[in-house]
C-alpha cells in the first residue's frame, strides 16, 4: 500500500473498485484532486511509483478509444470543477477541466454568451471533450474545440505544470499545445484548466428540416444550403430510412424567418423552432464511427453501409460524420468507408476483432511525440491510435 | 573541413539536386535575402536555393541534415518577426517559384496550393466560384500562403473568421528527417494543428489544402470620428457586449491617421481624436438591423461615414492599410509592435502606454484591431538621433510588459521568431517553454530547422524529462545563456 499512501499524500485517494474499471480494466487506485497543485502532487507522485494513468472526469466516454493496456491509478478530474475566470467582456472563459459543460453552459447563458460546442453525448466535462476532441452539428460555423480553445494547463508525465496559448483569442506565442492535446485521449498528459473563446447566444434560431428520397438528392439539398449566402450554423444529414437533411440557422429576430424561408424554398420540408429528435445525438449502434471524407463523398459513404442496420449521421458541410455500424462486418465496412477518407472506430464491443484507426499518416511522427510527453508510456497506454 | 569549403561543396550538391541555376552563391545575390520584413535583424545566407517540387525540398533537407548545416523556409520574404532571418553558416530555401494553385474545389469548399503561392491569389482562383479565402494579412497583396502557415497568419477579419489554423485542413510537409508526410485532420495526433503556427522550426510545407469561405451577401462597412480615443473604446465595448460580431473593428489614434492623411489622403474626419472602421458582412437581412444597432452605438461619435459600395469601402480601409508604411511620412524609423491584451483593458493600456511615450520623450502611433485587443503601437524614432534607438526599444519593451501584465501576449499575428524571443520567458515558465520544445525534439532533434527562432534557449533533446539537475549542458558549454 506504499503507492496508496503516497498518493493520499497528494490528494483525496482510495483504492479502485470493479465499478472503477476503464473498459473492463479495474484501476489499482483511484485519486481524485482538487486543485492544480495537488494534481501535480498526484502525477509527480505517479511517476516516482512507475503507475499507469488514466484520467477521466464523467466518463461518458470512458468507453471511447481502445481499452487502456493498463491501469494503476484513475485520475477523476471532477473535483476541478471550478470556472476560474469569466471575462464577459473579453468574451473569454477559464476553466478547470473537471467542470461539466452543463454548469458552465448556465453559467454562460447568464451573460448571454455561449461556449459554441455541442455537447455528444451529453453530460461530458470540459476536460473529456478535449481529451476526445468530439464536436456536433454546430462545428459547421464555429469550428470544433480546438477552434476555440485558446489556452491550456496540463500536467506532465514527471508532474511538471505547463501552459500554452493564453487567455486572449489572437496569440501566435509559442506552439499551440492545445491542438496538440485536443483528441490525445489522455497520452500526453493530464488537461487540469482550458481556457476558451465564447460567442455571443444568437437571439433567434430556426432549424429547416426536409426529407431527401435518396443519397444523391440529399447531397444536392445539403450543397444547395452550403454554397448559399444564408451562412447555416450546421447542415445536418442523417440516415437511412429515412434519409432527412436539416439546417441550422441563428441570428437575430428579423434576420432569421427569411433566412429560414430561403432554405426552405432550396431544400423544401419545414421550418421549426426545435431540431429533429436525432440532433445532435450520436446514432445507436454496436459500433460507433467518426467518419471523415469530402462533402460530396456523401452518396459514396451510404453506398458503403452494410445493408439494414446501420446509419450515418452528421455534419454535410464539413464532412465529418458520425456512423453506427452492427459489430458483426463492421471492419468490412470500416474498410469500405475508408476508400473515400478516414473512419475511425470510437467505440466498439468488448472483443470484437477490428482495425479501431485505419491507415495513419505521420504515425512515425505522432509516436515520436509520444516518447517525449511520455517517455515511460504510462499515460493511458495502448488507449490511442496506432497503440499509442 | 572548414564552414566555407563545407558550404561550398553543400553547394555543389545542391546544385545537383535543383540544378545551378536555382542555386545563389554570389555574395550580390545573397544579399537581397539577408533579411525578411523586420530589416532591423539582417544576416547574409550561406547559401539560396530556389526548389520547384518537395522531392527537391526534401533532398535539400537532407544533403543540410547529412552535413549538419543549418536551414531556413523563406517564402515572400514579408514577416515582421525576423522568422525567416537566415543563417550566414546556413541554407536558404526559397519556396517563391512554387506558385500553383492546384486545385479549387469549390463543391467541397477548398483549394490545394503551393506555398509560394501569394494570399490573394488564393481568393483570386476562388472568387468566380463564390469563394475567397478568408486570412486577409495586410501584406496579402505579396505574402505567401506558406508564410501564412509558418506565422498562422490573421489580419483585419479574424475577429470573426479565425485565423489561418482554422482555415488549413492539411499540409504536405518535408519534415527535418527530410521525409514527405501529410498532416491531416484524421486519426491521431493534431500535427497539423501544432505545425500551423510553429515558425518554421518544424519542418518545411510543401502543399496546402485551404478552406475557402463563401463571399458574404452583403458588407457594410462605416468610419466614426471621435474626439478621443476613450469614447472610441467605449463604443468599441459596447459592440460586443450588445452581442454583435462584425468582420472587423480597427481603431487609429490622432498621431496615426496623421500619418496616413500624409500619405494616401485618406481624408478621414478632421480633428478626430480616434476614429473607428466597423464592418459587417454576412446575410443582408442580418447585416442590416446589426449595422443599424452599431450606428446606435456609435453616438458618441461626431462623424459617421456609412461606405456606399466597394470603392467607398476601398477608400476607408485605404487609410488603415496604409498606416504602417504611412508612418514613414513622419518619422524617419518606427519599430512595429504586435502585443495583445484583454480587449477591455484598452482604456488603461492605451493611457499607460501614453504615460510611457511622454516619459520617455518617444511618441508613438497607435493602430490597432481593437475588436480582438491586439495592439499595434508605432514606436517612432529618428535612428540618426544618438540614443532614440534605445529608448525606442526601451518604449516598445515596455509596452510588451504592459501586455503581459494585463494578461495578454507578446504577440497576436506576427510571430515570436527572433525579435521577440528573448520576451518568452516572461510570459511562460521555463517549464512552459521546455514543455513546447518537447514537439520541437520529436520532428526536429538535430535543431537544423530555423534554429535559433521562438526560443530563447533550445532544448537539448536527447535528454529524459523532468530529469534535468544542475546546470543546462547548453549553459555550461557557453552555447546559451539563461533568461
Amino acid at each position: 500500500m506504499a503507492a496508496l499512501d503516497a498518493l493520499a499524500k497528494a490528494c483525496e485517494a482510495r483504492p479502485g473498485e470493479a465499478a472503477d474499471a476503464v473498459q473492463g480494466v479495474a484501476p489499482a487506485y483511484v485519486a481524485a484532486p482538487a486543485t492544480v497543485a495537488e494534481a501535480a502532487d498526484l502525477m509527480r507522485t505517479a511517476a516516482e511509483h512507475g503507475l499507469t494513468v488514466v484520467p477521466r472526469g464523467a466518463g461518458t466516454k470512458l468507453h471511447w478509444g481502445a481499452p487502456p493496456e493498463s491501469c494503476d491509478l484513475l485520475v477523476d478530474t471532477r473535483r476541478l470543477g471550478r470556472i476560474v475566470e469569466h471575462a464577459a467582456g473579453d468574451l473569454v472563459v477559464k476553466a478547470e477541466a473537471g467542470l461539466a459543460l452543463d454548469e458552465l453552459r448556465g453559467v454562460l447563458a447568464g451573460a448571454g454568451q455561449q461556449l459554441a460546442l455541442d455537447l455528444l453525448p451529453p453530460g461530458g466535462t470540459v476536460g473529456g471533450v478535449l481529451a476526445t476532441g468530439v464536436a456536433g452539428p454546430r462545428r459547421l460555423l464555429y469550428g470544433s474545440a480546438r477552434d476555440l480553445l485558446i489556452g491550456i494547463t496540463v500536467i506532465r508525465a514527471d508532474g511538471v505544470v505547463a501552459h500554452a496559448g493564453g487567455k486572449v483569442v489572437k496569440n501566435v506565442a509559442g506552439y499551440d499545445l492545445g491542438k496538440l492535446f485536443t483528441g490525445s485521449y489522455g497520452t500526453l498528459g493530464l488537461i487540469v484548466e482550458a481556457a476558451f473563446r465564447l460567442h455571443p447566444l444568437p437571439s433567434a434560431t430556426a432549424y429547416v428540416s426536409a426529407t431527401a428520397s435518396d443519397p444523391a438528392q440529399a447531397l444536392e439539398m445539403a450543397q444547395a444550403v452550403l454554397h448559399s449566402t444564408l451562412v447555416p450554423a450546421a447542415i445536418e444529414v442523417d440516415g437511412p430510412d429515412p434519409i432527412t437533411v436539416a439546417v441550422l440557422l441563428e441570428g437575430v429576430p428579423g434576420g432569421v424567418p427569411p433566412r429560414a424561408e430561403a432554405a426552405r424554398s432550396l431544400i423544401g420540408g419545414r421550418i421549426g423552432e426545435s431540431p429533429p429528435e436525432w440532433w445532435a445525438r450520436l446514432p445507436d449502434g454496436e459500433v460507433l464511427a467518426e467518419v471523415r471524407a469530402l462533402p460530396t463523398a456523401l452518396p459514396d459513404l451510404f453506398a458503403e453501409l452494410p445493408d439494414g442496420r446501420a446509419r450515418i449521421r452528421g455534419s454535410a458541410g464539413r464532412g465529418v460524420w458520425h456512423a453506427a455500424l452492427p459489430a458483426d462486418g463492421a471492419d468490412e465496412a470500416l474498410t469500405r468507408l475508408r476508400r473515400h477518407g478516414t473512419a475511425v472506430a470510437l467505440t466498439a464491443p468488448a472483443g470484437a476483432r477490428l482495425d479501431r484507426w485505419g491507415p495513419i499518416p505521420a504515425l512515425p511522427l505522432m509516436r515520436r511525440v509520444k516518447d517525449q510527453f511520455d517517455p515511460g508510456h504510462r499515460l493511458a497506454p495502448g488507449r490511442f491510435a496506432g497503440g499509442i | 573541413m572548414g564552414g566555407m569549403a563545407r558550404l561550398d561543396a553543400l553547394a555543389d550538391r545542391l546544385s545537383r539536386i535543383v540544378g545551378a541555376g536555382s542555386v545563389l552563391t554570389d555574395p550580390a545575390e545573397l544579399a537581397t535575402y539577408d533579411c525578411d520584413g523586420l530589416t532591423y535583424h539582417r544576416a547574409t545566407p550561406g547559401i539560396v536555393v530556389l526548389p520547384d517540387t518537395a522531392e527537391q525540398i526534401a533532398a535539400i533537407v537532407r544533403a543540410c541534415a547529412a552535413d549538419g548545416v543549418p536551414y531556413v523556409a523563406r517564402g515572400s520574404g514579408t514577416g515582421l518577426s525576423g522568422g525567416a532571418l537566415p543563417r550566414t553558416d546556413g541554407v536558404l530555401i526559397v519556396t517563391s517559384r512554387m506558385r500553383r494553385v492546384l486545385e479549387v474545389d469549390a463543391a467541397n469548399q477548398r483549394a490545394v496550393v503551393e506555398p509560394g503561392v501569394i494570399n490573394l491569389d488564393v481568393t483570386r482562383a476562388a472568387r468566380p466560384y463564390g469563394y475567397y479565402f478568408a486570412p486577409d494579412p495586410s501584406s496579402q497583396q505579396v505574402c505567401s500562403i506558406g508564410g501564412n502557415v509558418a506565422e498562422n497568419s490573421g489580419g483585419a477579419h479574424c475577429l470573426k473568421y479565425g485565423f489561418t489554423v482554422n482555415h488549413v485542413l492539411a499540409c504536405e510537409v518535408v519534415t527535418p528527417d527530410g521525409e514527405i508526410v501529410e498532416l491531416t485532420e484524421g486519426p491521431g495526433y493534431d500535427l497539423l494543428g501544432a505545425f500551423v503556427g510553429s515558425e518554421g522550426t518544424l519542418g518545411i510545407t510543401t502543399k496546402v489544402t485551404v478552406r475557402l469561405t463563401r463571399l458574404p451577401e452583403t458588407v457594410q462597412t462605416l468610419l466614426a470620428g471621435f474626439d478621443t480615443i476613450e469614447r472610441a473604446g467605449e463604443a468599441v465595448s459596447a459592440i460586443i457586449a450588445a452581442g454583435v460580431v462584425p468582420a472587423a473593428i480597427e481603431m487609429m489614434d490622432a498621431l496615426s491617421i496623421e500619418a496616413a492623411e500624409a500619405a494616401v489622403r485618406c481624408g478621414y474626419p478632421p480633428g478626430a481624436g480616434a476614429v473607428l472602421i466597423v464592418e459587417l458582412d454576412g446575410p443582408a437581412s442580418e447585416v442590416d438591423s446589426q449595422f443599424a444597432r452599431v450606428k446606435e452605438l456609435c453616438a458618441e461619435a461626431f462623424e459617421i461615414r456609412v461606405a456606399a459600395d466597394d470603392t467607398e469601402r476601398g477608400l476607408i480601409w485605404r487609410g488603415r492599410k496604409s498606416a504602417f508604411a504611412a508612418v514613414g511620412r513622419i518619422s524617419p524609423d518606427y519599430i512595429v509592435q504586435d502585443g495583445v491584451i484583454p480587449r477591455t483593458t484598452l482604456p488603461e493600456v492605451l493611457a499607460r502606454i501614453d504615460a510611457l511615450s511622454r516619459e520617455h520623450g518617444v511618441r508613438v502611433a497607435n493602430v490597432f484591431h481593437a475588436g480582438d485587443g491586439n495592439l499595434h503601437p508605432l514606436v517612432l524614432f529618428d535612428g540618426a538621433e544618438p540614443g532614440a534607438g534605445e529608448r525606442a526599444e526601451e518604449v516598445s519593451g515596455k509596452i510588451l510588459d504592459l501586455c503581459i501584465e494585463h494578461g495578454g501576449s507578446i504577440t497576436g499575428e506576427h510571430g515570436v521568431g527572433i525579435d521577440k524571443a528573448k520576451h518568452m520567458p516572461r510570459m511562460f515558465t521555463a517549464e512552459d517553454l521546455d514543455t513546447m520544445q518537447m514537439v520541437r525534439c520529436a520532428f526536429d532533434p538535430a535543431g537544423l530547422c530555423n534554429p535559433g527562432k521562438v526560443y530563447p534557449t533550445p532544448r537539448l533533446c536527447g535528454e529524459v524529462p523532468g530529469r534535468r539537475t544542475g546546470v543546462h549542458p547548453l549553459v555550461e558549454s557557453g552555447k546559451a545563456d539563461l533568461f
